[in-house]
């Protein structure tokens, strides 16, 4: 099942386990209850209902030509059992900078270490701008120094942002010092890199660097 | 070297030892940092960091190149220059706080300006008003064991940040802090920086920290491999690719 979809289905669910709601209400409520991230199509939201009213999962009753919706038993039940499931994306990751790593290995391990430098800095970059865009919007929530949030889910919201670009920033810090200390071991054993590095093809023309700064084989 | 530049180094070098035991810290290292600015160092552990810190703050003198502090230059400064340096130009914040607990918050800020010669109600001048700057301008009477670990960085930072130094040299200033707490102080720097035009080198080990710096600095094995000049606009106008 679609990640996006079993979020939003599952949104719904929470939302009337407050109580019953019509549909475009619940379109508000979803996208105030994340932070103003996930921006709903009203249409997304009665397809939804229409399938957890399907499912037997929410009933519809018509009120003065509106349709309201209410949690059922089944619903209930559906609901804690989502409460209770840890989000599983399943490993291995195949995020777009593990590949781009992984893929710039076989190049050599400079140019890995050109690639990295560049990822570390365009990284570094977004969280700059997101703090610059936090100090305009006046949605600084960095401690008791900060000013208050526009909204506490959206203060949760930019925090994930900010330690997921971190985890990724370490990351990169971690693959440095791999690369380093294995190109560090072969300069002091003198071994052969792709003798060390399995897949690895070894340079016989130095590599030179781009006009992004990023190491290129030499062409042949 | 810039004249405009706070702290310029120009091709500095530091070895530690010598023969089969020489350690390279510093290798060739060229940067400036402006008034204003708050220019992060990172890199992994045993890069030099700490050294070109020590070096920039005239603790450990280069073994060859030129570093300009505060418009003096360390490679010919006499030991009272040097001196004058470090009490009346460059502050120092670390991860060990160095408080005092038996002094307030007040005394400990103003102990090193009394130890300096400064009269008593000068020094208490100079250290209310620094701890103004960091906010606990309510805060005077109390002990260090009486505040946050946060709150007590920035007893630390009102202590380096007193008179009109030009220079702050930060060491892991948020080492045992938790993460709202280090932000906080990060923050505070930050400020220092736009506000009162504090040239500011902050050592850290914190990806996150370069949200808040104007320049990011890479060390590898003493040498400086990536320099990140950030800016709002270069994403927008594409110049870095995310």
């Amino acid at each position: 099942m679609h990640t996006e979809y079993v979020s939003v289905r599952e949104g719904i669910l929470s939302l009337l386990a407050e109580g019953p709601s019509y549909g475009f209400a619940l379109k508000t409520h979803f996208e105030t209850a994340t932070g103003g991230t996930w921006p709903l199509n009203v249409g997304q939201v009665y397809t939804t209902l229409d399938r957890l009213e399907r499912d037997g999962l929410v009933v519809m009753e018509e009120t003065d030509d509106q349709k309201l919706y209410r949690l059922t038993d089944a619903g209930h039940d559906e609901l804690e059992d989502w409460w209770e499931a840890v989000p599983n994306d399943g490993p291995p990751p195949r995020d777009e900078l593990l590949i781009k790593l992984l893929l710039a290995l076989p190049h050599g391990k400079e140019h890995a270490l050109a690639v990295l430098s560049r990822q570390r800095s365009a990284l570094a970059q977004i969280l700059h701008a997101r703090r610059q865009a936090a100090i305009t919007t006046g949605a600084n929530h960095s401690g008791e120094l900060g000013q208050s949030p526009t909204t506490f889910a959206a203060a949760l919201l930019d925090d994930a942002v900010l330690m997921r670009t971190e985890a990724d920033l370490r990351w990169l810090d971690r693959c440095e010092a791999r690369i380093v200390a294995d190109l560090k071991d072969l300069t002091t054993t003198g071994g052969p890199e792709a003798g060390a590095d399995p897949g690895h093809r070894a340079d016989t023309n130095p590599p030179r660097p781009n006009r992004l700064g990023l190491m290129r084989r030499n062409r042949r | 070297m810039n004249s405009n530049a706070v702290v310029s180094f120009e091709a500095v070098t530091k070895v530690f030892g010598s023969g089969s035991t020489e350690i390279r810290a510093l290798n060739n290292v060229t940067f400036n940092v402006f008034p204003g600015e708050l220019v992060a160092v990172m890199g992994p552990s045993g890069c030099g960091k700490s050294t070109l810190l020590h070096v920039a703050g005239g603790l450990e003198r280069p073994t060859s190149g030129q570093v300009v502090t505060a418009g003096r230059n360390l490679g010919d400064i006499s030991a009272q220059e040097l001196a004058s340096l470090r009490r009346n130009d460059v502050g120092y914040v670390f991860q060990r706080l160095n408080l005092i607990p038996s002094l307030t918050a007040m005394e400990n800020v103003m102990l090193p300006l009394e130890l300096d010669g400064l009269g008593s109600r000068q020094a208490r001048h100079q250290a209310a008003e620094a701890l103004e700057r960091v906010r606990l301008g309510d805060g005077l009477s109390r002990y260090p064991d009486d505040f946050s670990g946060g709150q007590q960085q920035r007893i630390a930072i009102a202590r380096a940040i007193t008179g009109t130094r030009k220079v702050l040299l930060a060491d892991e200033p948020t080492g045992s802090l938790d993460t709202l707490a280090a932000d906080a102080v990060i923050n505070l720097l930050a400020s220092l920086a736009k506000d009162r035009g504090t040239a500011i080198l902050l050592v850290t080990h914190e990806p996150r920290f370069t949200a808040w710096a104007d320049r990011v600095i890479y060390l590898r094995d003493g040498q400086v491999v990536d320099e990140s000049i950030m800016s709002s606009s270069a994403i927008a106008e594409g110049t870095v690719l995310p």
